[in-house]
């Protein structure tokens, strides 16, 4: 009955990334047109701001690279004075606006995804502590769950923001700008992690797997972390992928107000103030494209957070 | 000497409303006694079944047994060791390894994110043993393939995701395994496989089951001596052939009349009356005073006794007065 | 007489990505007045699909392929929308396994009942509701004038099935599916439930269709019994016969690994294997890997019918009893 030797059957075990590529996910992946294309935008944008050093044709901060007579250059047409072109334009300081959006996506996507996994850290822990141990536990870390809740995000990045701006020295306020922002963000969206990962480790824990890890003798750490964490997962990626996009928008939001990037680490945001000081002296396109640039990816990222939901949950189709 | 030796266990659990409702809504805390006062012993490499309805306390039993709750008041002693009292922490360690269970939704109780070789090995790999080629083994022991190893749960039938149970449960060499309704979510068929499975492990590594389930047919099939439980109060005990050819208790008499026959063609039965009491509140006495047929006013106002008649143990006033 | 149910030769499909499954095939049985048929079978031989084919409860993508039902001579099986809709409450009544599910938690059961009865029934509001009372009665609720206006979660799961039953009853059907209507329930109180059908049963001349996995519940209620296997029928006669002396292997089986009082701590019978999932479906009758009297002929297709066998049995090499005629 039985003619597999011991020893090999370990190798042939086929792997988890093979069986994820045989599953019905990348099935309803591939049958759903949104969700390949948002897929493709998104997979296109986040490289090209990877390798934006490769890609951009100016490297707009290098003061020695420009010229301020290629200042308010239109997109397309080659400059009234010195005869260069530029897809997208320049601005005021004659930087090309298609560099200057690379560089500025680099930053908006590595606020919002360091800012995302902040978030997902903390939340996801303190979920997990909540559902698990229960009790006091819980009932402190949700109720301060429910108190952020209260604030609106933006306001509660704009308080840490200025905290921070307050306690650090003025030579080092750019440097920090950016990790200010990421937590300032992250703090403001670690709750929904919290919640879902609560609700479902309430779930997880009184299924019959956790008892026979528990009367195995595997402690509370080992069976959060093994178990149950796990299980929750999926939920999370969902929230996550649409917590991306939110986090974009809000690093944009912040940054437009003047209290995010700064101007010499320009993020979208930042490009989209600078730009709409030009709107109405008719230079458009410094404003116009970064906005552009930020919807796609904000629209993308957050289609593809909605498929992801559906393909997960397949009770909400 | 017995295996295990059950005196006296109780278990309540608190099922009041959050502190804030029961002050406005001026009601008193809500304690549910799901087993009261339950003693009995199972001795070494034999089959003891606790029977019941919902709300009997038969699940709560097991649990306490294995640990998984601790007992309000009574205790369970394992090879002499009190599991709630003990306080040597090496011989705890030691009994609680000579302790395995089998749930009953073999859904439920595999992780559907692990590998069947790690989720049979862990028992193993928790206490830092050597696992190489251990759930191979075990896997083959269950009737199923060494190469099943590398797949995940949900790759499994319900049947032979309870073979893996089985495995998991055989891993650590445990003496005592408590079955919590080990096949009541498996078709007959498939049943027949676990519980024949279930005999020959036993004999082979000289077991010894606490056997949990409502299915009398399964209970009198497997055990050696049965318990039956009604509203978390042991209520007769017996070998099978006694209780099922003259069971004593009236609760028993009524469960065995209930059960449906496989020969009772066209067989009317006249339907046992009344429900299940709310444990919040039993009813003072006997609790199955209300539905029986025999009750008297002794039975309303005083808990009986488990007393040894015959072979078997009976808590019931009226037992002497049928005989 | 014309059978209250007729189903003749129902197929059921389910198309996927991986091929089309056939969770019912070629399926013909008929329900007498007053008839209980039990249907029994283990998880996945579509015995429930059936049911659900006959209510139009059959969810999508899995439909009717081919095959014909009728209920009093009328035929059913083609009929949408707002057709099935009155035909399900007025003419076929339904049990389900979790009470919970039909009832609904909002309402109070009484309004469940008038509401259903107004429908179907010409018949005033306050004849509505005395008719509710009545049959909340007839199912057995104690004080059910008082618990008319009850919400379901007041009822316990016994209780709760009564008034599902008396939910079902109450447009006065000809015809009752009760799928696992006691398997979440108690001993002491499936055995007050079956009671129960039986005595409606045989009180109005509903005829039943019981399905249920436990072959004690098909012993004691049923008149006759339908045996499902991989979506086909495996055996149809009376229940006495059937289970006493059954033709079909897979009966036989069955009969043997169900633990009996008589047998006692013998061995239980095994049929070896499990049944083949519906997209593995071996050649010819579809329980020949797992058969002990399985013969070279057994693959051949198509496989065996009733007719194989005395009209009872889809076996071409069924249990040989000189005692059934």
């Amino acid at each position: 009955m039985v003619d597999t030797p011991l020893s090999d059957s370990a190798a042939k075990d086929p792997s988890r990334l093979r069986l994820a590529l045989q599953s019905d996910f990348i099935y309803q992946f591939k049958r759903s047109p949104v969700a390949v294309v948002s897929f493709a935008i998104t997979l296109l944008l986040v490289l090209s701001a990877i390798f934006a050093p490769l890609i951009a044709p100016y490297d707009p901060f290098d003061p020695g690279s420009l010229n301020l007579m290629n200042g308010f250059s239109a997109p397309m047409t080659p400059n009234a004075f010195t005869g260069d072109s530029f897809w997208l334009g320049t601005d005021d300081q004659g930087r090309d606006v298609f560099s200057t959006i690379l560089y500025g996506m680099r930053i908006s996507l590595f606020v919002g995804a360091a800012a995302v996994a902040f978030a997902m850290v903390l939340g996801i822990t303190l979920g997990l502590l909540a559902g698990y141990v229960g009790g006091w536990t819980e009932t402190i870390i949700m109720r301060i769950a429910d108190v952020q809740l209260t604030f609106p995000s933006i306001l509660v990045a704009m308080l840490i923001f200025g905290v921070a701006k307050g306690v650090t020295p003025v030579e080092y306020r750019d440097q920090m700008a950016i990790w200010v922002l990421i937590i300032a963000i992250g703090l403001s969206d670690w709750v929904q992690f919290a919640r879902v990962v609560r609700g479902a480790t309430l779930v997880e824990k009184n299924k019959e797997y956790v008892a026979a890890a528990k009367l195995i003798g595997r402690t509370g750490p080992a069976i959060m972390l093994r178990h149950i964490l796990p299980n929750v997962l999926s939920p999370v990626l969902v929230i996550a992928t649409i917590s991306l996009a939110l986090a974009i928008i809000a690093e944009a939001t912040l940054s437009f107000l003047g209290v995010g990037a700064p101007p010499t680490q320009p993020s979208l945001g930042t490009l989209i103030r600078i730009g709409q000081g030009f709107l109405f002296s008719g230079e458009w396109w410094i404003l116009l494209f970064p906005a552009l640039t930020l919807l796609t990816l904000a629209l993308s990222v957050n289609l593809l957070g909605d498929w992801l939901r559906d393909a997960l949950n397949p009770r909400l189709r | 000497m017995a295996l295990v030796s059950v005196s006296h266990l109780t278990r309540i659990f608190d099922v009041s409303k959050p502190w804030l409702n029961r002050v406005i809504e001026r009601q008193p805390k809500a304690l549910l006694t799901a087993v009261s006062d339950v003693s009995f012993n199972i001795e070494e490499q034999t089959v003891y079944a606790l029977v019941g309805e919902s709300g009997s306390g038969k699940s709560t039993i097991g649990k306490m047994l294995v640990g998984l709750l601790e007992p309000s008041t009574g205790s369970v002693d394992i090879r002499g060791v009190d599991l709630a009292r003990e306080t040597d922490a090496q011989k705890i360690d030691d009994v609680r390894a000579d302790i395995q269970m089998i749930f009953q939704d073999p859904f439920a109780s595999l992780n559907p994110r692990w590998r069947v070789r790690d989720i049979i090995a862990e028992p193993v790999a928790a206490r830092g043993g050597h696992t190489k080629g251990l759930s191979e083994r075990l896997l083959e022991q269950v009737g199923l393939a060494a190469r099943d190893a590398g797949k995940f749960p949900h790759e499994f039938s319900g049947g032979q995701r309870q073979r893996i149970c089985i495995a998991r449960a055989l891993a650590s060499e445990p003496k005592l395994i408590v079955c919590d309704e080990p096949t009541s979510a498996l078709d007959v068929s498939v049943q027949a496989q676990v519980l024949n499975l279930m005999s020959d492990l036993k004999d082979e590594f000289g077991l010894t089951y606490l056997f949990i389930s409502h299915d009398l047919t399964v209970v009198q099939h497997m055990a050696d001596k049965i318990g039956v439980l009604y509203l978390g109060r042991l209520v007769e005990e017996a070998d099978p052939d006694t209780l099922f050819e003259t069971p004593k208790h009236p609760y028993t008499q009524m469960l065995l009349a209930a059960a449906p026959q496989l020969d009772g063609f066209g067989r009317e039965v006249i339907p046992p009356t009344g429900e299940i009491p709310d444990p919040i509140n039993p009813p003072p006495g006997c609790a199955y005073n209300p539905r029986c047929p025999l009750a008297a006013d002794i039975c309303r106002t005083k808990r009986p006794e488990l007393r040894q008649i015959g072979t078997s143990r009976v808590a019931c006033h009226m037992v002497d007065a049928t005989d | 007489m014309t059978p209250t149910l007729s189903i003749h030769n129902l197929t059921v499909d389910i198309p996927t990505r991986h091929g089309t499954l056939r969770p019912v095939q070629d399926v013909s049985y008929d329900i007498a007045q007053g008839e209980i048929l039990g249907v029994v079978g283990e998880s996945g031989a579509g015995k429930s699909m059936a049911g659900n084919a006959v209510i139009g409860l059959l969810n999508p993508p899995a439909h009717i392929a081919s095959g014909e039902i009728h209920l009093n001579g009328t035929r059913i099986d083609h009929l949408q929308g707002d057709d099935m809709r009155r035909l399900r409450g007025k003419h076929i009544g339904m049990v389900f396994q979790d009470p919970l599910t039909s009832l609904n938690p909002l309402l109070k059961i009484g309004d469940q009942l008038t509401e259903t009865m107004l429908a179907h029934l010409d018949i005033s509001q306050s004849d509505a509701r005395k008719r509710a009372i009545a049959a909340l009665e007839e199912v057995g609720i104690p004080g059910a004038a008082q618990r008319v206006d009850s919400y379901p979660h007041q009822f316990s799961g016994g209780m709760r099935q009564r008034v599902v039953i008396a939910l079902a009853l109450c447009a006065e059907p000809s015809l009752i599916i009760a799928d696992e209507p006691t398997t979440a329930l108690d001993v002491s109180v499936q055995a007050q439930i079956i009671a129960l059908l039986k005595r409606l049963c045989r009180d109005r001349g509903t005829a039943v269709m019981l399905i249920t996995h436990d072959m004690g519940v098909i012993a004691e209620a049923a008149d006759r019994v339908a045996v499902m296997y991989a979506g086909q029928l495996a055996e149809l006669g009376p229940v006495r016969d059937v289970l006493t002396v059954p033709l079909h292997p897979y009966t036989d089986g069955l009969m043997g690994s169900t633990p009996l009082a008589s047998r006692g701590k013998a061995r239980l019978h095994q049929i070896p294997g499990a049944m083949p999932r519906l997209d593995t479906l071996p050649d010819g009758c579809a329980f020949h890997p797992r058969c002990p009297r399985a013969q070279a002929d057994c693959t051949r297709n198509p496989g065996p019918t009733l007719a194989d066998a005395q009209g009872r049995a889809a076996c071409f090499h069924p249990l040989l009893r000189e005692d059934v005629a």
